[in-house]
Formats: structure tokens, C-alpha cells, sequence
């Protein structure tokens, strides 16, 4: 946690600072994603979708979030 | 009769698999799916664009409510990036339905069959239903079929060659083999490919870039769903035997 008191992520590899107390549906909110067509690994661990409002983010988090493609 | 083909439980009436790749724009793609008659396309699991979250998405375009979304594991080298992959997929749509293929190399994009069989090991393991890429080898396709593979996809050529199916023998004797369905999984390059896969007694085929760089998309799409049909026909229908040398149509009986 620094000074500030926010936290500092990284999401898909991008560093993110988001205010301390923010939970992940806040964060995915934030970014402008629709949770319903999205997958989050927090530090390589998958997060269950139903828990996205409980977990908090906290600093040092590295986050990928998935959906789908064009693929072949 | 309605012929129609099971996968882990789930029945099909199009025995066509279409990819979802190489496409000029999502309406394009649409429309191609729409004209293959294809029931299952398959998508790649990638990172969202943060920094444009608004763009259109796939889902946008092809309902996974009406078209049964195969989530693919292109791109992985390794066992653990494919499990990855495919724990992200789940949990993106719900499916455990998942095509697994674990790469060995760049140049050929041939699979690693020691990293697809750990994989499919480990995902027959977690509740998967892996239909998994492999190559031409009908102890392979067994050990796989051991492993919890729900169906057998070997290629015909290399990914993305188009040089259409290389290895009829093979893909034959893995069809006799097999005791869940196989699919030609990469090779096809035009439509008579695609008969020639269901002649064989494949129970379907699988493509992408043989529809997504046609010239006319939409149009190729047609044409294949149009040869899986007919290879489809031909190969129940059982064809007419081989001769040597030839045979007249006309009655000899009444010559002039």
C-alpha cells in the first residue's frame, strides 16, 4: 500500500492504481467490462464469477482478464 | 432419417465445424457461420483489450445461446498453458465442452502428443470434455480415447495449409479404431477436401481458414456445408467398388 493509500495492480500486464477498498466487480466495472463475458485469474488463480463482489483488490494484485475470440 | 452425430452426450445435426479466425470483420464472420450451417464454432480465450473496452465483441455477433462455443487452446506449448487456457474458458461460458491442442512447434504447428495426452489426462480429470487435436497415429487416438478424450481431431495437413487431406490411410484406420467421434481437424483447402474427409467415415470436420480466405467467405462456407452433406451421403450410401479396367454402362444385349 503506498502513501496514498491506493493500491497498485496490474491488469493484462498494464499497472492500474485503484483506491483502497475497491473490489473486483468495482474494478471491472471501472475498466468498462461487462462481468458476465469476462474470466479474472488473480496472482494465476481463477476467480469464480459469483465472487467477483467480495473478493478485494489489493495491492501487488496481478490480474488477467479473458474472453473470447475469433480462433480457429 | 435424421442423421445426426454425438458428442459427450450432446447431439449435432451439422457435422461441420467452423473457426472463428481470419475473418475480415465479425458481420463477415457471421454471416459465413450462418451459411456453413455449422452448430459449433470454435474461439480462442485472449486477454481483454483494457484500454478499449467498448470495441465489439465476438459475442456480439455469434450467439453462444443459438451456436455452441468450442473453446480452442491455439497457441499453447505446453500442458499447463493449454489447462490454463481452458480453467479460464469455463469460467468464462460455463462449457466443459473444449477443443484441447497443445503445439509443438511454430513452423509445422504440429501437436505435441506427449503434452496433449498429460493435458487431456488432466482436464478428463477437473470435468472437461476434451475433443483434442492430434496427429495421425491410431494408438495415439486410442491413448488419447483412454485418457478421456471425447473425440479424436487428427489433422489432414497442416494447420492453415490447405493442402487438403495428406494421410487417408491413417485417418482411416483411426476411424476403425475409434470408439468416440473423429474429425478432420486442419488439412481442408477446398470443398472436395471436406468430401473426402466424410468418405472416409470421419464423423465430421473441423476448418478455418479454408472458409476465412476464400475470396467469397460466404460462399465457400456453403460449399462446404454442401460436401460434408455429400461426402457425408456418399460414404453411407457405400461406394461402388473399384475395377482395374473398364466396365460399360449400356447393355452389350441388342448391339446393332
Amino acid at each position: 500500500m503506498s502513501l496514498d493509500g491506493a493500491a497498485g495492480v496490474t491488469i493484462n500486464g498494464e499497472h492500474r492504481r485503484v483506491p483502497a477498498g475497491t473490489s473486483l466487480a468495482q474494478l471491472i466495472a471501472e475498466v468498462g467490462l461487462n462481468p458476465q463475458r469476462v474470466a479474472v485469474e488473480r496472482n494465476l488463480e481463477i476467480v469464480p464469477r459469483s465472487t467477483f463482489g467480495q473478493v478485494m483488490v489489493e495491492d501487488g494484485d496481478a490480474f488477467e482478464i479473458v474472453h473470447f475470440v475469433g480462433g480457429g | 432419417m435424421t442423421d445426426t452425430w454425438t458428442v459427450a452426450g450432446r447431439t449435432f445435426t451439422s457435422r461441420l465445424i467452423v473457426g472463428t479466425g481470419k475473418y475480415k470483420d465479425f458481420e463477415q464472420n457471421a454471416a459465413a457461420v450462418e451459411a456453413s450451417g455449422a452448430e459449433i464454432v470454435t474461439v480462442a480465450v485472449r486477454r481483454v483489450n483494457i484500454s478499449d473496452p467498448k470495441q465489439p465483441m465476438l459475442m456480439d455477433f455469434i450467439d453462444p445461446k443459438k451456436i455452441t462455443y468450442l473453446p480452442n487452446t491455439a497457441g499453447c506449448f505446453t500442458a499447463e498453458e493449454a489447462i490454463r487456457t481452458l480453467r479460464l474458458a469455463r469460467e468464462a461460458g460455463g462449457w466443459v465442452l473444449v477443443k484441447l491442442e497443445v503445439l509443438g512447434e511454430a513452423k509445422t504447428l504440429y501437436p505435441d502428443m506427449r503434452e496433449t495426452l498429460r493435458a487431456t489426462e488432466v482436464l478428463a480429470g477437473e470435468g472437461f470434455q476434451p475433443m483434442v487435436y492430434c496427429v495421425d497415429d491410431p494408438i495415439a487416438a486410442k491413448q488419447l480415447e483412454e485418457a478421456g478424450a471425447v473425440a479424436i481431431m487428427p489433422l489432414g495437413a497442416p494447420i492453415g495449409s490447405g493442402l487438403g487431406i495428406q494421410n487417408l490411410v491413417t485417418i482411416r484406420l483411426i476411424v476403425e479404431g475409434a470408439h468416440v467421434p473423429v474429425l478432420v481437424d486442419a488439412g481442408v483447402g477446398t470443398a472436395s477436401d471436406a468430401a473426402v474427409a466424410m468418405e472416409l467415415g470421419c464423423d465430421g470436420v473441423l476448418m478455418n481458414t479454408a472458409i476465412a480466405e476464400a475470396k467469397d467467405p460466404v460462399m465457400m462456407a456453403r460449399a462446404m456445408k454442401l460436401a460434408v452433406e455429400s461426402g457425408r451421403l456418399a460414404y453411407l450410401s457405400g461406394r461402388m467398388a473399384k475395377r482395374r479396367y473398364a466396365d460399360p454402362s449400356s447393355p452389350l444385349a441388342g448391339l446393332i
